[in-house]
Order: structure tokens, then sequence, then C-alpha cells
């Protein structure tokens, strides 16, 4: 069930639930995602990889790569032809590996032929010589002990961002502490990594490829490539999923060399066990956390340790470990906060952005505090977070004040009020834990509730100046009026080439003969100004405030025109004067950096909140977990969309789900054990339950339209609110995400029953 | 025994331009492919082709016939992205070997519809936005078809109460007539097609709202 406010607008205008207009050609097979791209003549590409976490390379050769017939080029370090390092913010990633390896599946060589297979064998057919050594796998002793050896080029810290707050006391009535642990998850996109590199006539190459920021990859590889950006030309290709892990670069910089150098296209498509390897995973998280309240269960402080392990390189790490200091205490308005948050450099694999990013891994631990302060205080959960809870005027954890509406506490009373599902004690063995799979008649099932908040930081923060770019025309077309919206925003299958459509619709609906058809998002490339990432739930504002931008400033230049031509018709006067067309930047309001050492500071221009409601039922016996019913109430600001914007918080809570449960990339002395789909194991329609939402729609006058970002704050309060509900079947403390079901049935003291 | 992988480059016409560094003796190490000549249909086409008898029915479409519909989310039989019906049964193209297809009948989901004419399961997707990225969709529709097609049969699943799959007790399940398709057979039938984006609230209307109006069994 799904209560929705609808929003207001024209049929096909901000609010209304328009369908996608990729849709048609996605579910026909029609839409062509970069893995199904083709040409005639083109070659693919294979990477040869590190089976070592940390080694040095004594000796490639090539030769027998080189000699098996249809293979056309085999590249090592050496064939870089400009600078050889590459990174989001730091430059410290090889475009292939010079001297050493760093982590396992760290790229050594690349290889062009005439078939996939055979591009594989030659990879296989390369002889790397590796010298191993000791590698650092523990990301507190790679922080604290000077002893250990340094992964990064200047030591094993990425970031240390403390945040001081008031004085912390040295005890207060009630004192609860828990250390709490996070797997390293994966974005499991379905779609691998995959893009075309074509050489261009001028000598530079065009790249289609599937990326979430086409304008941060040409920053990229066009350096590594030896060539001026202008002649390394991207377009978005078919992207089938993102969720973060597009954000960095895979085989972007490989396509590009190889087929500069063969002089014909190169195809790239990473299979389910490299795509394991092509990309950066969410943070693995340790966490020590120390709340401090009062009786009644006001929180007088927070202390905490939050350890980051980043793996070998840095990526975006320093934005994960500020979001998690930043938002380290979560939406309570706490007096006395002492936070160290650390990312560290490993040689596990590399992590980076992943829904949620930082702000994920802090809100299970908070939370989770939040339970048991609850339990020593003797108050419901939905009590204790209350009695706590931010709104408007609140200071945060960085002294920022929220200035926009922050209903928290009215959000938390709606989901605890809304009706829970019937009880399981059905005799039918399908609803139970584990379903036709279950071995017993349910003796040990337990029914638990659990609650989750979060509050996550949407678009860039700490001073990044953030924008996007939109150009808009509009022009006769077969003597129609005619929209075409132009950016370089990537869609990744989160609608934003409906929402840019209906901006358009919504913004130019004056010109009055402009019908459903008549509005184009072309598709994205580098031919626009940059549109910045799509992540951090930054597209709708971010992009829809560029679209909106345009589109006033051609609806301005129409009604000019209009001024010195009364009596002409849109058509007449687009047939008069010709096309009009504007590009706009649209940035929002700026952000500051944190204190370095009190983490004080305006560093966010918006903050979302989301409360769920989790429903399980535990098999104490078998350690299994179904998951009932999930409930959320989320304020989005203003919907743009409705069944978007569900599909929003639908996606993010099975992600979510998938964390508390299901998902981790299992890393032992820094090796993958289980890259695949049958190891590394995702919700399915039979895991994802039913859900129940509640979207508020209180604006924040300060962005387009009063929207908030929406994609992120669900993947954060599902996990906690499903680790919860667990803990309260079972009785067991669980400080460990996700759970297992050995963590469950072998717990090491039993609950009581 | 034909040299097979190559056909595309044949048509092309081209034959690989071989860079300074490359060498083209021979590689002792692969072994030689094996061909095989077959007559398949795909959407109602006919082709005869010579496949290597180690290609998958996912390559075939993909690499051969280029049909991209079918999607390659994990080439092991993990994902399903890659289902395809065979003679309405639906299969996971990347655990099929097209050798083993001569004279079958392939649908892919380009066979269903078409965008200006779409299929009742593509329509029913779209209306209740039933993806997202949707790379997992070709793969979700050709495996919905086949669900309605074997409810339709009668073929119980895992999650068939055993009233209705085993009347009197019969140890062997037994097809009684049409099933009706309710929420918990949906997901059970469809468990075995991940959507990472997690649509699967629109996946379960959509494929409920074709079971209710009785369309799309094919
Ligand atoms: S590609 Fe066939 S099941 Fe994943
Ligand atoms: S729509 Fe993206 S995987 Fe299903």
């Amino acid at each position: 069930m799904t209560q929705t406010a609808r929003g207001t607008g024209s049929d096909l205008g901000v609010g209304a639930g328009v369908p996608r207009p990729d849709g048609l050609l996605k579910v026909t097979g029609e839409f062509a995602y970069s893995s199904d791209l083709y040409l005639a003549d083109m070659l693919w590409g294979a990477t040869l990889r590190s089976p070592h976490p940390s080694a040095w390379i004594r000796a490639v050769d090539v030769g027998p790569a080189l000699a098996m017939p249809g293979v056309h080029a085999v590249l090592t370090h050496e064939d870089v032809p400009g600078e050889r390092f590459y990174g989001l913010e730091h430059k410290d990633q090889p475009v292939l590996a010079i001297d050493q390896v760093r982590y396992q599946g760290e790229p050594v060589a690349i290889v062009a032929a005439d078939h996939p297979e055979t591009a594989r064998r030659a990879a296989d057919a390369i002889v790397v010589t590796y010298e191993p050594r000791e590698a650092v796998t523990d990301p507190r002793r790679a922080l604290f002990d000077p002893g250990c050896p340094k992964v990064g080029p200047e030591g094993n810290l990425v970031r240390h961002q403390p945040v001081r707050v008031g004085t912390v006391p040295p005890t207060a009535e009630v004192v609860v502490t828990g250390e709490y642990e996070v797997g390293m998850q994966d974005q499991a996109f379905l779609g691998p990594e995959s893009g075309l590199a074509v050489p261009a006539e001028d000598g530079g190459v065009e790249l289609f490829v599937a990326t979430q920021w086409l304008h941060v990859d040409q920053d990229q590889i066009a350096p590594c490539l030896g060539l001026p950006k202008d002649k390394v030309r991207l377009a978005l290709a078919g992207v089938g999923g993102a969720f973060g892990a597009r954000e960095d670069l895979s085989m972007q910089v490989h396509a590009c060399m190889l087929a500069l150098r063969t002089g014909r296209p190169v195809k790239f498509v990473y299979g389910r066990e490299e795509s394991f390897f092509g990309h950066v995973h969410r943070h693995p998280a340790r966490m020590r956390y120390e709340h401090g309240a009062t009786r009644e269960g006001r929180l007088v402080y927070v202390k905490a340790e939050i350890v980051l392990d980043g793996g070998a390189y840095r990526s975006s790490s320093p934005a994960v470990v500020g979001n998690a200091a930043s938002l380290g205490v979560g939406p309570y308005e706490v007096d006395n906060i002492h936070i160290d948050a650390y990312g560290a450099y490993t040689n596990n694999p590399p992590c980076g952005a992943m829904r949620g990013f930082g702000a994920v891994q802090a809100c299970y631990a908070y939370e989770s505090q939040m339970d048991r302060l609850a339990e020593a205080c003797g108050l419901d959960p939905v009590e204790i977070r209350v009695r706590n809870a931010v709104s408007q005027g609140s200071r945060m954890a960085t002294g920022q004040v929220i200035d926009s509406p922050a209903p928290l506490a009215g959000m938390l009373r709606e989901l605890a009020a809304m009706p829970l599902p019937g009880s399981s004690c059905s005799p039918d063995l399908r609803a139970l834990p584990g379903g036709v799979a279950q071995t017993t008649h349910g003796e040990g099932v337990r029914r638990g509730v659990g609650y989750g908040v979060g509050i996550k930081n949407i678009c860039f923060s700490e001073g990044f100046d953030d924008y996007s770019t939109a150009r808009v025309r509009v022009e006769l077309l077969g003597d129609e009026p005619h929209i075409l919206v132009h950016t370089a925003a990537a869609e990744v299958g989160q609608g934003l080439v409906t929402v840019q459509a209906q901006i358009a619709r919504t913004e130019l609906a004056e010109l009055a003969d402009l019908g459903a058809a008549r509005v184009t998002v072309a598709p994205a490339d580098t031919s626009v100004g940059s549109a910045g990432s799509s992540s951090a739930s930054r597209q709708s504002y971010v992009t829809g405030g560029a679209v909106r931008a345009a589109c006033v400033a051609v609806r301005e230049r129409l009604a000019a025109l209009r001024a010195e031509h009364p009596g002409l018709g849109p058509a007449e006067l687009l047939r008069a004067h010709g096309p009009v067309e504007e590009t706009r930047e649209y940035r929002h309001r700026p952000t500051h950096p944190m204190d370095p050492l009190t983490g004080q500071g305006d560093s966010h221009v918006q903050l979302a909140l989301c409360v769920h409601r989790a429903v399980v039922d535990v098999d104490v016996d078998l350690g299994l977990v179904k998951v009932v019913e999930l409930a959320a109430v989320q304020d989005v600001g203003k919907i743009l969309n409705p069944p978007a914007l569900e599909g929003q918080i639908h996606g993010g809570s099975a992600q979510g789900l998938g964390l508390a449960l299901m998902e981790e990339i299992q890393v032992r002395d820094g090796r993958v054990l289980n890259p695949s789909f049958t190891d590394y194991l995702i919700p399915t329609i039979l895991d994802m339950p039913p859900m129940r939402l509640s979207i508020l729609e209180n604006p924040d006058p300060a962005a387009p339209y009063g929207l908030r970002g929406a994609g992120e704050p669900p993947t954060l309060s599902s996990t906690p609110a499903i680790a919860a509900a667990v803990r309260a079947a079972s009785g067991l403390a669980l400080p460990r995400v996700p759970i297992r079901p050995q963590d469950i049935a072998l717990a090491p003291a039993a609950p009581a029953r | 025994m034909r040299e097979s992988w190559d056909s595309r480059e044949r048509i092309a016409g081209r034959a690989g331009r071989v860079t300074g560094q490359a060498n083209t003796s021979g590689d002792a190490a692969a072994p030689p492919p094996v061909g095989a000549d077959l007559r398949i249909s795909v959407n109602g086409a006919w082709h005869a082709l010579t496949v290597d008898t180690r290609e998958s029915l996912l390559d075939t479409l993909r690499d051969r016939l280029g049909l991209t519909g079918a999607k390659k989310g994990c080439d092991h039989g993990q994902c399903g992205a890659c289902t395809v019906l065979i003679d309405g049964r639906r299969v996971l193209s990347c655990l099929t070997l097209t050798v083993s297809l001569d004279d079958e009948s392939v649908t892919t989901v380009e066979g269903l519809g078409l965008p200006g004419a779409p299929h009742p399961l593509q329509r029913a997707f779209v209306e209740h936005d039933a993806l997202q990225c949707g790379f997992c969709t070709p793969g979700q529709i050709c495996s919905a078809v086949g669900v309605l097609a074997e409810a339709a049969e009668g073929r119980p699943s895992l999650v068939t109460h055993r009233d209705r799959a085993h009347p009197g007790g019969s140890a062997e399940p037994v097809i009684t007539g049409a099933l009706p398709l309710d929420e918990e057979e949906i997901r059970e039938r469809m468990s075995g097609n991940l959507c990472r984006c997690g649509a699967y609230p629109g996946i379960l209307a959509a494929i409920a709202e074709a079971a209710r109006a009785g369309e799309g069994a094919r």
C-alpha cells in the first residue's frame, strides 16, 4: 500500500506521474546499454589483473600474448601516453601497475584482440613475475601502528576528521557503549562496466561509456592519453545501474589507449567476477560509540571513533570520512560531541562511493546506540528518538543550523502509528523465514519490530564548486514548436530524463502549442558543460535547477520577441526569428569546509531525513530472517514524479535490506572470496517485503521547487531498522551487519526464551 | 569443421589490421574450435548457422545475430538477465549451448513486441514503472511471459499449495488446469531474476495485472 501526497502540476509537468521516456525502449530490448555497442571492425579488450593484494612486480613478459593469432596489442604502464596516474580527488592510482601492485585485481596489462575469448586468453598468457610482500589488511593497524608498512604515498592516513563540540563530561546518568562493524558492500549493478572507444580522425578518441559523470571522466582520461580535453569526447551509453560504482574510472583509459594504439574501435565488457574487482566498494567500517544521557533519555554527549577502510587508493574516501564525521551523531540534538573519523589506506580492495557514502555506516552505529539507550532508560525506541530529534533551527554536530523543515518527531510518530502487518502464526510453512526451504514447523520463529532514522547530506559538500549546465533550445521542427533539453547529466535509472522533460514542460507551459511529444532530452555528452555527478542524490536539485534556469531564460527571450511582434503565435514567432537557445549554469548555495580540528562549518547544502520501521520474523534456531514488511516516511520537499520517487525509496530500502542481512564482499588477507552472485547475495523479489510509504512535501525554500534529494536517505535508515527488528526478535546484541545466520543460530549466549 | 567464431569479421570483410607489436604465429595452447551447422528460429525468422559447439545461446543472439535485448549480467546462471523463451518455456540463454537448439524456436524480448506495439507485459512494466536502469527488464519480461504460461498450463511451483499440486496426496506434482497467480506465486516464480535497482514492487504489480487480465502468456 502506498500513500502518496500527489504534487500539483500539469499533466506532464513537475509533479505528474509521467512515464519514463526511455521505458518503451527498455522493455522492448531496443535501448542500447554500453555492453550492447557494436562496430563491425571493433576489437575486444581484456585486462590482466594482479592475483596478489601486495607485491613487487619484478618482470612482465608480454611476448606469449603478442604471439597469439588475433591479438593486436598488449600494453603495460610503459605504453601510457601521458600521465600515468589518475584519481577522483587525488591522482594516486596508476592506469596500469608500475613496479608494484597494491590490491588483488589491480590492472597490470591490457590486451586488444579480435575476439573476447582470444583477448582473455592472451591476457592470461602474459607472464608476470611477482614478489609478494606483506599485505596491510587491518585498517586500525594501518592507522595506529607506527611499524605498519605504508600503502599510501605519504602513509596510511587518508583523512582524519575530528568533530569537537562542547566539553564531553566524564560520565552521565546513563551511559551506553558499543563497538559496531559494517561489512564491505558492493553496488552490484546488473550491467557490468563496459564501453567502446573509437579513434577519431583528428587524432583524438570518442568514448561511449556507462558512467556517472562524463566530465570528470574526461578530466581524468585526457591527461593520461596526453591529449587535450577537446580531443577526448565522451557520450553516455546506456547505464545498467550505478549506485556509486561508476564514479571512478574502470575501463575508460584502457579502451582509449588500445583504440589509439591499434587505430580500431575497442570494446571492453567486464564479466561479473571481474566487475567485483573493477570498481570501488562501500567502505567497511569499525566504529566505537559511547552515548551519555540523562535518566529521561536526553542525550548529554556522544563520543565516537569511526574507522573506514579505504583500501589501496584514495578514490572518494575523503568525502566519505567527511560524511561519517559530520553526520556521526545522526539527526539528534547533542551539546557535547567528540568524534574522530578516519579513512585508512590498506591493501584491501579500494572503496569509494556507494549510495549514502559514509552516512550509511555511521547511521547503523548511532541507531544501534539509540536502541541501547532506549533500553537502558526504559524507553520505547520511538520515544527516545522523538525526545532527541532535530527540527528546523537545530544545530548539527558541525554547528550548521538546519534552516529548512526537518519534522523528524512527527515523521516518527506517523511511522509508529502505521498499522502493523498480521502475525505469522499461520500453519503455512511458506510464510516462514527460509520459505519452502524451512526444515522446521516454525517452533523457533519470533517476531521483531525495529526503527531506524537517517539523515543524509544532499549534493556535494565541504566547499566543492558544485554545479550543472543545461542548454535549452526552442525551434520549429516539422512546423511545430519543439523543445530540446541538453545536459551532460547521466541517466542511470533514476529517471532524470523524465524529470528534465517535466521541468521543461512546466517552465515553458505558456507556449500553448507545446504537447507531450514535443520535448526531447538529448543524449548526454561532453559537447555541453558539466552536469556534475549522478551521485549524492544531487541531479534533480542541480541539473533540475539548471534546466529550469535555461528554460526561464528561453521564456524571457520569447516574451521579449512577443513584445516586439505582438499578434504572432509561438510557431509564427519561431518561424520569423529562428530557434531560441539559452545555456545556463546552476549552482546551489556555497558550502564551506569543515574545520580540520573541530569539524565546525556549514559544510552541507541540504539535509534529508528518512525513517523506517521493519517487521521481521526470525527463526532463532536456524538463524533465518524474513523481513515481513518495511514502512517508511520520507520528506522530499516536493515530489517531482511520484512513481520514480517511490522507485527510489523501494530501491534504496532494498539495498539497505541487503546490507542488513545478505550482502558482504568477504575479504581474507586482502583476497576477495566471493566475487559472484552465487556467493555475494543481493535481495531477490522473495526477499523484498511489501512496503508502506508516506511521502511528505515540506519544501526547502533554497532548492528548485522546494525539492530535497531522495535517492540515498532510504538506504540509510532501512539497515538499522532491520537490525533492530532482528535484535528485538532474537534478544541478541548483533553489533555487525550483515547479520549472518550463524550470528543468530550460533550466538555464544543463546537468548532466553 | 569450420572456423566459426570469426564470422563477424568475415561479414565485415576486413582482415584484422596487425599492429607493430603483433605477431601471427600459431597458438598451441588453445583447442581448435569445433563448428556445427544448425537451423534455429529466432523471433519467427529461421537462421542457418555454423556455431562453435561451445557457444552459448546468449552469445549467439548478442554477438552473431545482433539481438542485444537479452543481457549478460553474469554469464553464469545467477541473475536471470539473459532469460529468453524456447518454445514458450523460459531458459537462461547463458547456460544454453546453441548447438543443442537445432530446429528449435527462440523468442527474445525483441520478438515479444515493439516500442510501437508492445506486448501486454511490456506495457504493464511501463505503466507500473517496473524498472529503473532497465538492465534486468528484458529478462524479467521473458521470465514473466513464461510464468504466465506455466500458470495457465497448471504447472505448480514450490509454493503452490499441496492440495493443488498434489491432489489426493500424489507424490509427484500433477497438472490440474490453470493455477491462479497470487503474489506469493509470482514472487516465487520470479525469484531467479535479480533486479538491483529494487523495482520489485512495480514488477510484482505489472505481472499481477497481466495475470488478472489474462494476458501475456505467450
Ligand atoms: S547472464 Fe544468464 S543468468 Fe546472468
Ligand atoms: S531495473 Fe536496474 S536492475 Fe532491474
